[in-house]
Order: structure tokens, then C-alpha cells, then sequence
């Protein structure tokens, strides 16, 4: 590990979470402009953090803390692995153990709503996961290696011969950022039904860690994006903030579903529409390396 | 000043007419927009700041009342929206009312009226700011009510 790797860390864990912090501030004030309001400031995230640090910490075991811990962690480390260039496929991993820590987190607390929560938050990982595995499968057929860093020595972007798993991973986005019309495992709006989902018996510091996680998990979630066309950077940027931008504006336009919806519509068109593109990259052999 | 600017409330119906949480919910409409102060109306009292309490406190419902007070964690302030959450209201001498909120918590703020207009709410939830300040830093803790049993009238 050389000077420059042990900078990018830095900048990894120093930058991402104050891009996520804007990202989420632009999401709140584009959220009320589209709704006629004036909105908050657009540092309300970063006030809303700083705030719950300042309250006391109520829980109902000490292992709701740990929780936490081990998600912001495991968020970060596959954010790292990302910057990296490792392989996909352990990415992809690794960030699933993160979503876990927090479903286990809300199912020891024992409250009904944390319970139901955590186990509509199982069926969105359910529902997203294999359009994730079949992202990672059309790398490997394109370039031969699950290697991310091997994608910077293609001749065309990914995008180019993979466009029906971008929208597949534009379904993923929606689920992950956790918004409409798939925002029924934990959100501000279904408080009248859910009160917080997973998120139900966490307060102050506990609370400030999750959104802190959250930041990490938007810069992680849009940089997935970016890997679409890696060999332009410019470009990479353009289509994650297409990929940010749509998911605001389907959270403004659509009503929360039935997780149902959400688990038929990914294994039946998603999933559909993946495997056939894996299949035309199969049968036209293509390679970008 | 980091209390201030996220406040964010938690909204209680001790036995309203519904009048008040009309209004209540009326300060998130675009034109009152009370997410301009950074106010959320969050469902959990564990997240809670604020506790916004509309309507005069009954035999049934004090116990949820002390319950969701309790649950929220310091510092905490308590706003009552109303004439029935102030006093009791055209309430209050009816058998099954105790009367005000104040009667069962601690209130730090009053927004009179029947109902009060969104103006009046947002009003108090600004007032309740500076109280929610103070007591950050002289970190005052809410005290902890007792729940009881059944609480009966001693006159019934």
C-alpha cells in the first residue's frame, strides 16, 4: 500500500459522506420544489445528524449499537472495495452483509414494527440481489474477469451491450435508496402505518450512525452507476446523476406498493429482461476487451 | 444551535375533535411548509423532539399519554396545541376528563385556541425552539412519569 492508495481512503472516508450528505440535501429541497414548497436548507441532512448526536441514546438491548457499527463498516468497506476496483462479485457481497446488520438490528429490538420492517427489507433484498448477480455475470462475459479494474482497458462502455440491466439496476436504485414506490421497509412517509419500519427503536447517536451509513450508501449505490461507462469519467458522473435524478423523480410521482408488487414485477420483467440480455451477449460472443 | 434547526415532532391525539390535528397537519402543506424550519412529522417517539399533544386528557388514554412521554429521550419538549390540550377545554368538567395536559407531563408551551390556526401552531412550534436550546444546555432531563394502573376517578 503506497502513499497515493492510503490518500484515496482518506478521501473515500472523509469525501463520500459529505457527497451523500449534499445528495440527500438536494433529494429533500428538489422533493418540496416538486411538491410546491419551499423545503428545508439544503444542509438539512448535515442538521438532522448533528442534532441526534446531541440526544440521549435510548435503546432496548446494547446490541442494537453493534448493529450500527457493523453496517456502517461493511458499507464503507464495500464503498472501498469500489474505489479499488476489486471484484464485483465480493462487492456485491460484502454489501449485502451490511443491508443484514441492519435487518438484524431491527428484528432483536422486538418491536412489531421493527419486525415488519426487517422482514419487508429480506424481501427487497430478495428482489433485487439476482438483477445485482446478473450486473456482475455480463462483466465477466464482457472483459473475462470479475475484476472492476480491468473495465478501464475496454474500448466501448458498458452500457453499449448491457442497456436492459441498467434498467434492471435502476429498479435496483429505487429499491435501495429506499424510496418510492418501494419505500415500505422504513421511511418518513409510512409513519401513519409503519411508524419507522426497521428503524422504529433507534434514537440520537444510534439513529446519526444509520444516516451517517446512508451517505456512504448513496455515494456506493450511484457509483455502481458509474461503472456503466467507466472509460469516460465525465460521462460515468452524467449517468449516475441520471440514475439519481430518476430515482427522486419516481419517488415524487408514484404511490408506495404492495411488497409484493415489488418482488413479482423483479423476478418476472426484471429478471426477464437481465437474462436476455445475458443471453445476446452469450450468443454474439461479445467481448469489449 | 444544531437542536434548533431539526426539530422534529412527534404528534400526539389525547381524545381530539379532530379540529386541531387538521391544523396540525395543515403546517405541512405547501403553503405553511413547516419543513422550512426542518421539521419532520416523525412517527416514533424515539426520534422525537418535539411532542405536539391536541386534545384534553381522559381515564383511557392518560397511560398512552405517559407512555409516549416517557419514551422520548432528552431533551425533549412538550407543546400543547388547543384549548382542550391547554386547559381541558369545553371539556372540562365532564366525568371522564382529567383535564389539561399539563394535568399528567410537564407542557413547556401553550398554543391557544379552537381551533388554532396553522400560524398560531407553527408559532409555538418556534417558541418551543428556544425552550429545547435551554434545555440542551443546561441539560435539563424530562422527568419520568410513573405509569399507574388503571387511573379511576376518586369521585366516581
Amino acid at each position: 500500500m503506497n502513499s497515493l492508495d492510503i490518500a484515496k481512503i482518506v478521501l473515500v472516508l472523509i469525501g463520500a459522506p459529505i457527497l451523500g450528505c449534499l445528495l440527500a440535501g438536494i433529494d429533500r429541497k428538489l422533493t418540496s420544489r416538486l411538491q410546491g414548497r419551499v423545503g428545508p436548507p439544503l444542509l438539512q441532512p448535515y442538521y438532522d445528524v448533528r442534532k441526534l448526536f446531541e440526544k440521549d441514546n435510548v435503546v432496548v438491548n446494547k446490541s442494537q449499537n453493534l448493529y450500527v457499527v457493523m453496517y456502517v463498516i461493511f458499507v464503507v468497506l464495500s464503498l472501498l472495495m469500489l474505489v479499488f476496483e476489486a471484484d464485483i462479485l465480493m462487492i456485491i457481497f460484502v454489501y449485502t452483509i451490511s443491508s443484514v446488520a441492519l435487518i438484524v438490528g431491527g428484528m432483536s429490538t422486538g418491536s412489531p414494527y421493527a419486525r415488519i420492517g426487517s422482514s419487508r427489507e429480506i424481501m427487497a433484498i430478495l428482489s433485487y440481489e439476482p438483477i445485482l448477480i446478473f450486473y456482475a455475470i455480463a462483466i465477466y462475459m464482457l472483459t473475462g474477469t470479475f475484476k472492476l479494474s480491468a473495465l478501464d482497458e475496454a474500448s466501448t462502455p458498458l452500457l453499449m451491450y448491457i442497456p436492459l440491466i441498467f434498467i434492471g439496476m435502476l429498479f435496483v436504485m429505487n429499491i435501495k435508496f429506499k424510496k418510492s414506490p418501494f419505500d415500505f421497509s422504513t421511511s418518513h412517509h409510512a409513519h401513519q402505518e409503519l411508524v419507522k419500519g426497521m428503524f422504529t427503536e433507534y434514537s440520537g447517536p444510534g439513529m446519526a450512525g444509520i444516516e451517517i451509513g446512508h451517505f456512504y450508501e448513496y455515494t456506493f449505490l450511484l457509483g455502481l452507476m458509474f461503472v456503466f461507462w467507466k472509460i469516460n469519467i465525465l460521462m460515468g458522473l452524467i449517468l449516475a446523476l441520471i440514475a439519481f435524478l430518476f430515482v427522486i423523480v419516481m419517488d415524487n410521482i408514484t404511490a408506495r406498493v404492495y411488497w409484493q408488487w415489488m418482488f413479482k414485477t423483479s423476478w418476472t420483467v426484471m429478471l426477464l429482461i437481465s437474462v436476455i440480455n445475458i443471453v445476446y451477449l452469450y450468443i454474439y460472443e461479445i467481448k469489449i476487451i | 444551535m444544531s437542536l434548533a434547526k431539526s426539530p422534529w415532532i412527534i404528534h400526539v391525539n389525547c381524545n381530539s375533535c379532530n379540529g386541531c390535528d387538521i391544523e396540525v397537519v395543515a403546517c405541512l402543506t405547501p403553503l405553511y411548509d413547516a419543513e422550512r424550519f426542518g421539521v419532520l412529522n416523525i412517527g416514533t417517539p424515539k426520534q422525537a423532539d418535539i411532542m405536539v399533544v391536541t386534545g384534553s386528557v381522559n381515564y383511557k388514554n392518560v397511560n398512552v399519554l405517559k407512555n409516549i412521554y416517557n419514551q422520548i429521550p432528552d431533551p425533549k419538549v412538550v407543546l400543547a396545541v388547543g384549548a382542550c390540550a391547554s386547559t381541558g377545554g369545553i371539556f372540562h368538567n365532564c366525568y371522564n376528563v382529567i383535564g389539561g395536559v399539563d394535568q399528567i407531563i410537564p407542557v413547556d408551551a401553550y398554543v391557544p385556541g379552537c381551533c388554532p390556526r396553522p400560524e398560531a401552531i407553527l408559532d409555538g412550534v418556534v417558541a418551543a425552539l428556544s425552550i429545547l436550546e435551554s434545555k440542551s444546555k443546561g441539560k435539563i432531563k424530562g422527568k419520568e412519569v410513573k405509569l399507574k394502573g388503571k387511573e379511576v376517578p376518586s369521585n366516581a
